[in-house]
């Protein structure tokens, strides 16, 4: 009998490419926080810069801007949140209502496809169909009698276009969780509600929203930990410095202080502030999904 | 059967008209861009242009063919999908088999499968990841768009979720008749996950295809860029720097509008592509990983 390390042997040895570039390319960046406490000097590397202590984060607090990125990251990415919920489970409830299979499928092949496309290729959509000038959506506002307006150049349009064109984007998607849980719904359920004489809104009251509800809790709960996720790559394709107010988001700051300032300190401290919240956010709501559902990751 | 009520249909017959309204919103503004790029440039810039091309022209996409740049991007960004997809899928596979035993067949695995997730839950952040790249000495090389994303966590967990729900005594009566834990691995559990192997192969294709940034900061020369990131800079971050003085003149020609049009939607193209074979999988693929009991 060949003992039990033996014959767990293969099962390392399968995991141990995958291990090694997981460590490399994921655990090295980790211990790269150091970088928040350091003034990088390139031909030392990161890890072997001048000690600066917390002054890097006391820099992060005197940015005059640190405030209003949080703000504005916190509103586009509760906004999103919000309606990455009602959107796709409204949406879900009314096609399960349409009968015909054939059009059913036809709107779910429409509706989920902006998922797969490239926020680069939807920013060049986007500019194009909201230029105030020559986009066909203006174009639609006027021959309505309304004003043009300019939804990329507005900061006040700004965060709004965000979150409409992420849910324009992303609530196809979305509904295929709540259409694969109404689908798992037992028929006799109807029939029996039907027999006790309730109507169709009070089947969907008391049959529908209770069977999906585990699922709605569920999917809310795993939505927490993007809390500071406001979606640098739609962002950051879309934003210029005349919405910087309502539209500079932590993600874009990171990159403007990092990347284009040479900045690397502060650049990693604020990353490390972000990534800091959202592992609390996470882990918490993974907590929670637990507790509320049973879920469990693997 | 009870003839429904007039409140009952009017319900569906709206319902049916807001349906395809929400679906014409999808859909319209990709063929409002796709009429754009046939049309003569001329009447896209007299905003005669929505859903059909007016005045039809191809000069657009022979604008774009021309371009060597385009097509350079355009090689890059396959053979990264050649090369990136099958390593992404092997060590996808590789992860999730020695994953999916539970602890009595596999000491190790719960700490070798919080290994890999806490990476979904904390990064180091930009800049860090950036240093390490730069460190491994892959900077502007192909491999940057390659080995830091060879790993996709969180298809390892859909595909460990499925080798679970494969019932054990196959493979148990494979090791009776002396199979090894590997001829297990490519003999059984792969074959019969086949339908889960397929929508993560799309996924890594989609994945690959779409990915833009990495190209932007890991690459230092634009004639190193993949198709998403030199898009990026013509179209969103209008790069002059990468047009060449032929090019100005010949964009002046066919407007702006028309040929950012065509690049968009030879971009979009492969995805259009492999969307009918996606299509027929991924929701099951979805739901396989993320609604379980």
């Amino acid at each position: 009998m060949k003992s039990r390390s033996f014959r767990e042997l293969p099962l390392h040895l399968m995991i141990l490419p995958g291990f090694v570039l997981v460590f490399i390319y994921s655990y090295i960046p980790m211990a790269g926080i150091i970088m928040a406490f350091e003034r990088l000097v390139p031909s030392k590397g990161m890890f072997l810069s001048p000690w600066v202590g917390w002054a890097n984060f006391e820099y992060m607090l005197r940015m005059p801007d640190i405030a209003r990125v949080l703000g504005n990251t916190f509103f586009i990415a509760a906004m999103k949140m919000t309606a990455g919920i009602v959107v796709p489970v409204t949406f879900a409830l009314l096609l399960n209502e349409a009968k015909n299979r054939l059009f059913k499928r036809g709107v779910q092949t429409i509706v989920y496809f902006p998922h797969f496309l490239s926020w680069i290729i939807l920013s060049g959509i986007l500019i194009d169909i909201l230029s105030p000038s020559t986009g066909i959506v203006n174009g639609l506002l006027g021959w309505l009698g309304l004003p043009s307006v300019y939804f990329l150049g507005d900061a006040g349009w700004f965060p709004f276009t965000m979150v409409v064109s992420d849910t324009w984007k992303e609530f196809g998607y979305g509904t295929i969780v709540y259409l694969a849980a109404l689908a798992g719904i037992n028929p006799a359920l109807y029939e029996a509600a039907e027999m006790d004489g309730a109507g169709r809104i009070r089947q969907t009251l008391s049959v529908t929203l209770p069977a999906l509800l585990p699922i709605i809790v569920l999917m809310s709960v795993l939505s927490l930990g993007n809390v500071l996720n406001a979606g640098f790559d739609q962002i950051f394709n879309l934003y210029s410095p005349q919405v910087y107010e309502t539209g500079d988001i932590i993600d874009t700051l990171v990159y403007r202080i990092g990347i284009e300032n040479a900045n690397y300190g502060v650049a990693t401290a604020v990353g490390l502030f972000k990534s800091v919240v959202s592992f609390v956010m996470v882990g918490a709501s993974y907590m929670l999904a637990y507790r509320l559902t049973g879920y469990r990751i693997f | 059967m009870v003839r429904a009520s007039f409140g009952r249909r009017l319900f569906i017959v709206c319902n049916y008209v807001f349906l395809a309204a929400t679906a014409a919103a999808c859909l319209l503004p990709l063929l409002n861009v796709l009429a754009i790029s046939f049309s003569s440039s001329s009447a896209v810039a007299a905003g005669q242009v929505t859903l059909w091309p007016v005045d039809f022209s191809l000069k657009s996409y022979e604008f774009v063919i021309g371009k060597p740049e385009f097509g350079n991007a355009f090689l890059i960004s396959v053979l990264r999908v050649v090369v990136g997809m099958p390593l992404n899928m092997l060590l996808t596979i590789l992860i999730a088999y020695p994953l999916s035993k539970d602890r009595r067949q596999f000491r190790f695995r719960n700490a070798y499968a919080w290994y890999f997730v806490l990476t979904m839950l904390f990064s180091g952040g930009l800049i860090p990841w950036f240093m390490t790249i730069k460190m491994t000495g892959i900077l502007d090389t192909f491999w940057a768009l390659i080995l830091p994303s060879a790993v996709p966590v969180f298809n390892v967990i859909l595909l460990l979720n499925f080798f679970k729900s494969l019932p054990d005594e196959i493979e148990e009566a494979a090791e009776i008749d002396g199979a090894g834990r590997w001829q297990a691995l490519w003999r059984i559990a792969v074959p019969l996950s086949a339908p889960a192997i397929a929508t993560l192969t799309l996924f890594c294709i989609v994945t690959h295809w779409n990915s833009w940034f990495e190209g932007l900061i890991l690459m230092n020369r634009p004639e190193h860029y993949p198709l998403q990131s030199y898009l990026q800079t013509v179209i969103v971050g209008r790069d002059m720097a990468l047009m060449t003085a032929a090019d100005v003149a010949r964009w002046a020609e066919i407007s702006d509008r028309t040929s950012k049009a065509a690049q968009v939607f030879v971009a979009m193209l492969p995805v259009l592509l492999v969307y009918p074979f996606l299509q027929k999988h991924f929701a099951e693929g979805i739901v396989m990983g993320s609604v379980k009991g």
